[in-house]
């Protein structure tokens, strides 16, 4: 085939708040609201993405943890109840989402051709991670396109960042030659926050916006230098700054959605469209846009 | 005799009830389970207490109070092993009383009872496994990724607090991995193996102390153990700490190691513990015990000037260093150093004046002590609990605790001044509260003071200067 392309990247955060803060009818609590500067920054984006054709979403979520390899959804459909398992409370979402599995076949084949060890998830029981819920919910509420969910490997964990990097650079190039073999025109989500520190306690009303901020200045200094990195086009620097970055600021980019992504987009020198930044239990979550057709990437 | 009856380690892996058929190992793991649930279905236990590392919570502690949670649980991992329905019977009331004593002793703690909750696969296989009729109703924990030691221990001494109120006989059950290393490729059933040879010896270091029942000092292994064998995934090597703390910290069990195995690399093991009457007794008990949680670690509202500094140290030095901030925050007055001179006497083993006084003053052979509270020399924490917090709320506080310690801060004192508690001639106890905190502060007094022959006054009065419900203030000869 060929002629496939990545037509866009977002970084597209997914605390179950957000969802909460909108009362969307799929999921059951109630909220007052909150969290507005995030939810307007998604938005935003929402529109900038209404002008960009695509078939199918790409997305890479730290809440499916996998220790034994990468794995892809390879069930066709995905119909049940996520509830999270740290925030109940919040976020009681009935899903229904289609899965490419053509697409997530040929990504999983190439990276295993490219020597990673992947598996597909084929059993039909398996409750989809709230992170690509999240995710996908906020930037597509529609849920009518296709969507390719792959786990976040834990590579991180047992060895290093800098190994986690390694698979995530070769990871984000399988991608990258899957899809454009694929034919298809996909929309890439890293779904993930910045820096990671959250309160410990929560206040009466989760959405009682004069208890929010972010925990500590460090944190802030931390996400806006990596904001500043990536709104100058300077994602390798993001990917060499990251093991600190991680380790300082407890990144959740320790999952690797984000060298993924970046790695996929060939490092990014362009600037991306900056929707919004916000915090959300004390953890910086930031809303960006890297309009890769636009901007003459593959 | 603790209500605590019996205490078991199992392994967190879906394996051995998914395909304990496929090596040999997961087989013996099996079998490891079906022993270890024959023995509970031989005891009395009327409820199984469930801590698990595989369900990490961020805000405070979260437990299970659905009464009849059901669902089909697959691994994130192990998918393809196949999928688990469950319908689990749970003691919602036991859950409600735990979480209400989390929060008497200061945690922050939540009930979950939505239909659909994905209970973690560690207790789902537990429990099908341990209690396949359902027949003892089970309560399930969560393990917190921010929890300290002194975090988990009060965790665990609230989870006594309900058993005991309840009066049921308990079966506590702490779900991990040894070491937890797995391999990151697939592996063949028949390949399998503890994935390396320093895991494995740490393994068995840690299975030596459970089988001579030496689970406090396993527990005060628990930050060695965790730097040794321990990929650092999300939960780190609490449950020791937590299973030593319900048991009351002793090292008094029989251990019975029923299986050690490898689960994809990890090292998987059942152990049975049963209190016993001898055993090796307290060998390292080096750590402080906590009695209440003194504060949420939302240190960075209380601890501005320094936070871009301790962004960058440890989280466990954070965390004591924020403990300690609060802690005199919330302890009221300005503390003092003791007044310096000639026959004064000061300590730092004792907790610091709050005005310009020594601890002691000698007089010929005669020694006086200025009036002695239950504050922790270090911490300035109170043991048993302040009686109200910072608006003024009265608290639920434990006269027993703080009577205890008020003693112990005046033995240190008669100590250091050269004298001791059997020296002791006069006592002049302050009681805020006479009608509530008579009998259990007699009691107490009585465990040191029965055969010292001392004089004695106990007055009740209003306040004293700390949120404190009892001070002694002692005579005693040199
Ligand atoms: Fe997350």
């Amino acid at each position: 085939m060929g002629g496939g392309k990545i037509v866009a990247g977002i970084i597209a955060p997914h605390p179950p708040h957000l969802i909460y803060a909108e009362n969307p009818p799929q999921n059951e609590p109630k909220s007052e609201g909150g969290w507005e500067q995030l939810r307007w920054g998604y938005e935003r984006m929402r529109e900038s993405l209404e002008e960009v054709d695509y078939d199918v979403i790409v997305i890479l979520s730290p809440h499916w943890q996998t220790y034994v390899g990468t794995h892809f959804l390879g069930v066709e459909n995905f119909k049940s109840l996520s509830v999270d398992p740290v925030f109940p409370n919040l976020f009681r979402f009935n899903y229904d989402m289609q899965v490419d599995i053509e697409l997530a076949k040929a990504i999983h084949d190439q990276a295993e051709a490219d020597g990673m060890a992947v598996k597909m998830m084929e059993n039909p029981d398996f409750r989809v991670d709230y992170g690509t819920i999240v995710s996908c919910h906020l930037t597509r509420p529609d849920w009518d396109k296709p969507i390719v969910s792959i786990s976040s490997n834990r590579s991180r964990h047992y060895y290093s960042v800098e190994v986690m990097q390694e698979m995530m650079m070769q990871l984000g190039e399988s991608t990258r030659k899957a899809i454009e073999a694929s034919g298809k025109r996909v929309l890439l989500i890293a779904s993930n926050s910045l820096s990671h520190r959250h309160f410990t306690t929560e206040s009466a009303i989760p959405e009682d916006m004069s208890k929010e901020h972010i925990t500590s200045h460090a944190m802030h200094l931390w996400d806006m230098r990596i904001l500043d990195l990536m709104r100058e086009g300077k994602t390798q620097q993001v990917v060499d700054e990251m093991p600190e970055f991680i380790e300082q600021a407890i990144s959740e980019n320790d999952g690797g959605s984000l060298t993924w992504m970046f790695s996929a987009l060939e490092m990014p020198t362009y600037s991306p469209l900056m929707h919004g930044y916000g915090t959300i239990i004390g953890t910086g979550n930031v809303i960006m846009e890297w309009q890769h057709e636009k901007k003459g990437g593959i | 005799m603790s209500r605590i009856i019996k205490s078991l380690v199992v392994p967190a892996h879906p394996h051995p009830y998914l395909c304990p058929d496929a090596n040999q190992g997961w087989a013996n793991i099996r079998a490891g389970f079906d022993e270890a649930r024959r023995q509970i279905e031989e005891s009395d236990a009327d409820l199984l207490i469930i801590y698990s590392t595989l369900w990490p919570s961020i805000i405070g502690h979260q437990i299970i109070s659905d009464p009849n949670p059901e669902w089909i649980f697959v691994d994130h991992d192990f998918h393809d092993l196949g999928s688990i329905p469950y319908s689990l019977n749970i003691d919602a009331q036991f859950a409600k009383d735990w979480d209400a004593a989390n929060k008497a002793r200061g945690l922050q703690s939540r009930c979950v009872n939505y239909h659909g909750f994905p209970i973690d696969g560690g207790s789902v296989v537990a429990l099908k496994l341990l209690n396949p009729d359902n027949r003892i109703p089970a309560v399930i924990c969560s393990s917190n990724v921010y929890a300290n030691r002194a975090e988990t221990t009060v965790l665990a001494k609230a989870c006594t607090d309900a058993v005991e109120a309840s009066g049921k006989k308990a079966i506590a059950v702490v779900i991990m991995s040894m070491s937890n290393r797995m391999f990151t490729q697939p592996v063949s059933p028949d390949e399998d193996a503890i994935h390396s040879l320093k895991d494995d010896e740490w393994n068995q270091k840690i299975l030596e102390f459970l089988g001579e029942g030496r689970l406090e000092d396993l527990a005060q292994l628990s930050r060695t153990i965790q730097g040794q064998i321990r990929v650092q995934k999300v939960v780190s090597f609490k449950p020791m700490w937590w299973l030593s703390a319900i048991n009351g910290q002793h090292n008094n069990f029989n251990g019975q190691v029923l299986a050690y195995e490898a689960l994809h690399g990890a090292g998987g093991a059942v152990v049975v513990l049963d209190p016993s009457e001898g055993g090796i007794g307290d060998k390292e008990f080096d750590e402080d015990d906590v009695e209440n949680y003194l504060g949420d670690r939302n240190v960075l509202d209380a601890v501005t000037e320094d936070s871009i500094v301790i962004e960058e140290q440890s989280l466990a030095e954070f965390d004591s260093l924020v403990l300690k901030t609060l802690a005199k925050e919330e302890s009221g007055p300005e503390l003092w150093q003791g007044t310096e001179g000639e026959n004064l006497v000061n300590t730092d083993a004792a907790p610091k004046p709050v005005g310009p006084y020594p601890h002691a003053r000698r007089i010929g052979d005669l020694l006086y002590l200025s009036g002695v509270g239950p504050r922790q020399a270090q911490t300035n924490s109170i043991p048993g609990g302040p009686i109200k917090d910072e608006n003024g709320t009265p608290l639920d506080y434990d006269i027993e605790a703080q009577t205890r310690a008020c003693i112990e801060n005046i033995k240190v004192i008669l100590e250091a001044s050269g004298s001791g508690i059997d020296k002791v001639l006069d006592v002049t106890s302050f009681l805020v509260d006479m009608d509530r905190d008579f009998k259990g502060y007699n009691k107490v007094y009585s465990e040191y003071f029965q055969d010292v022959g001392a004089t004695r006054t106990t007055l009740a009065v209003r306040a004293l200067p700390t949120p404190i419900a009892v001070e002694l203030k002692v005579i005693a000869s040199l």
